[in-house]
């Protein structure tokens, strides 16, 4: 398996840091706008860009995690069942402009259930989908995103794999590609 | 470890502590999903599920109707009072007719003990037992010890006594297999008559005296007396059952701790328990029927999830 870092950890920040501002381009105050992760690493996208928010903007912005688990489409397609995580979304996102939250963006499945698992809460006003790496042109769906880190081409025998400093002890986001591609 | 050990749920007994620990990390999920304002998951929408129920049941029989409805499932319901069993149609032909329907699971309830076990070596689609006579009731069991997770942390450690109509009931048997496993310590307590002779093989305590159990104990399941079951006199009277084996709010302010208070349902306010208690903040009763449509969730998700395309 061969390994080539895309985004290392200063990077990483780089760019979080011009997502914040992306965002608050479009939502200015985020008085109507509500943040969702998507578990299970979607949601730690989410806890960066919060810290960033919050420390820019000096108030707090409103954040959920979602979990899709019983959303997806490949229940029993799969050798195990799937293991839900946990969903916490406290406030009411019926006329809220909502922005999911992922790490990587690849065939637009979970996004997919994401936006099924989303509509069981209600009625969002507009609904947006912000994630730190595109693999472009491996989309199952007609899906795609309003706020991108990094856009990268990628075989599909390739796998792309967002670290964080709390959980792997980087920040930083690697390609790995097997021996043979 | 995300898959269970087992094909059907026939019974607490087949299951490892693993099984019931993913059971019951499912289950806080699906918790989560039945308090949202949507309700429903379309995981199970291309499965179809029989419940048939040769008993009466209103509780078990609405729970596992809601959760599998919840999760998306096409459902048949099927009583035994307005069926062809009338007209003398064997078990494996009624479920094999039922089947041939294309349906993927069957939830049981079933007079004879066994009669689960017996259909899921016969039968291609999963079974789930909703209680098959004094045998088990798996389910029960699971959101028994589910509540008890959820009110007081975990089951490890935890001393619970069964109080009431051991001998009839599949509801203390599933418990003390579930508890056990689980690391809880189990007691039993009842009329002498109404204890079974060897139940002390299983490893659980027995005590004749009400307030000695509660004593000792932090949860208190206590059983209805199945007067239906009874074909003949185990005691003297219901009043004089009541006097020596009914837990009042008396007895319960004057424990030295503040015990939890379980009861499967249905209730006989005014026999094993008074509705004082019954209503109590110490009772988990309404919890225990909360929990069980997302036990039931649980157990259906999973089991679905071993169901080959």
């Amino acid at each position: 398996m061969e390994k080539q870092v895309i985004l290392n950890s200063r990077h990483v920040e780089l760019t979080l840091n011009r997502l914040s501002y992306q965002l608050i381009e479009s939502h200015n105050d985020f008085s109507n706008t509500v943040l969702i992760g998507l578990q299970p690493r979607g949601i730690h996208v989410l806890a960066r860009l919060k810290m960033q928010l919050e420390a820019i903007l000096g108030k707090e912005v409103v954040c959920g995690n979602l979990d899709i688990t019983f959303y997806r489409d490949d229940f029993r397609r799969r050798e195990r069942p799937l293991i839900p995580s946990v969903t916490n979304i406290d406030f009411v996102i019926e006329g809220k402009n909502v922005v999911l939250i992922d790490d990587v963006l690849y065939t637009g499945r979970t996004i997919r259930s994401g936006l099924d698992a989303l509509l069981a809460f209600g009625r969002p006003n507009k609904v947006e989908l912000l994630t730190l790496i595109d693999r472009r042109f491996t989309r199952d769906l007609p899906i795609q995103a309003d706020y991108v880190g990094k856009t990268i081409d990628t075989l599909n025998s390739e796998r792309v794999s967002v670290e964080w400093k709390e959980i792997e002890g980087e920040d930083k986001v690697v390609l790995y590609t097997p021996e043979n591609a | 470890m995300n898959n269970l050990s087992v094909e059907h749920l026939t019974g607490i007994k087949d299951l490892t502590r693993q099984d019931i620990e993913l059971i019951f990390k499912t289950a806080d999920s699906f918790k989560e999903v039945i308090n949202r304002p949507i309700k429903k998951v379309p995981s199970l929408r291309d499965i179809t599920i029989a419940n048939l129920f040769f008993e009466n049941s209103t509780r078990t029989r609405l729970s596992f109707e809601l959760a599998e409805k919840r999760l998306s499932a096409d459902v048949v319901n099927f009583s035994a009072a307005s069926s062809s069993v009338k007209k003398g149609e064997t078990l494996i032909d009624t479920v094999n007719n039922i089947l041939s329907m294309k349906v993927d699971m069957v939830v049981m309830r079933h007079p004879n003990p066994g009669a689960a076990k017996f259909l899921s070596e016969r039968i291609g689609a999963k079974v789930v037992n909703a209680g098959d006579g004094t045998h088990e009731h798996p389910t029960q069991a699971l959101l028994d010890a589910f509540s008890i997770r959820e009110r007081l942390g975990s089951v490890e450690g935890k001393k619970v006594v069964i109080v009431g109509d051991i001998l009839h009931s599949r509801v203390a048997l599933s418990n003390i297999y579930c508890l056990q496993k689980l690391g809880a310590e189990v007691m039993v307590c009842g009329p002498t008559t109404l204890i079974p002779k060897y139940i002390h093989e299983l490893g659980v305590k027995v005590e004749y005296n009400l307030r000695a159990a509660l004593e000792w104990c932090d949860v208190a399941n206590m059983l209805r007396i199945q007067l239906e079951r009874q074909d003949i006199k185990y005691f003297p009277s219901l009043r004089e059952y009541t006097m020596q084996y009914g837990l009042n709010k008396e007895i319960l302010d004057s424990l030295p701790k503040e015990i939890c208070v379980m009861h499967p349902g249905p209730i006989n306010r005014g026999v094993e328990i008074t509705s004082d208690v019954a209503d109590s903040k110490q009772s988990l009763i309404l919890d225990q029927v909360e929990n069980g449509v997302a036990v039931r969730m649980a157990v259906i998700y999973l089991l679905a999830a071993k169901i080959e395309r």
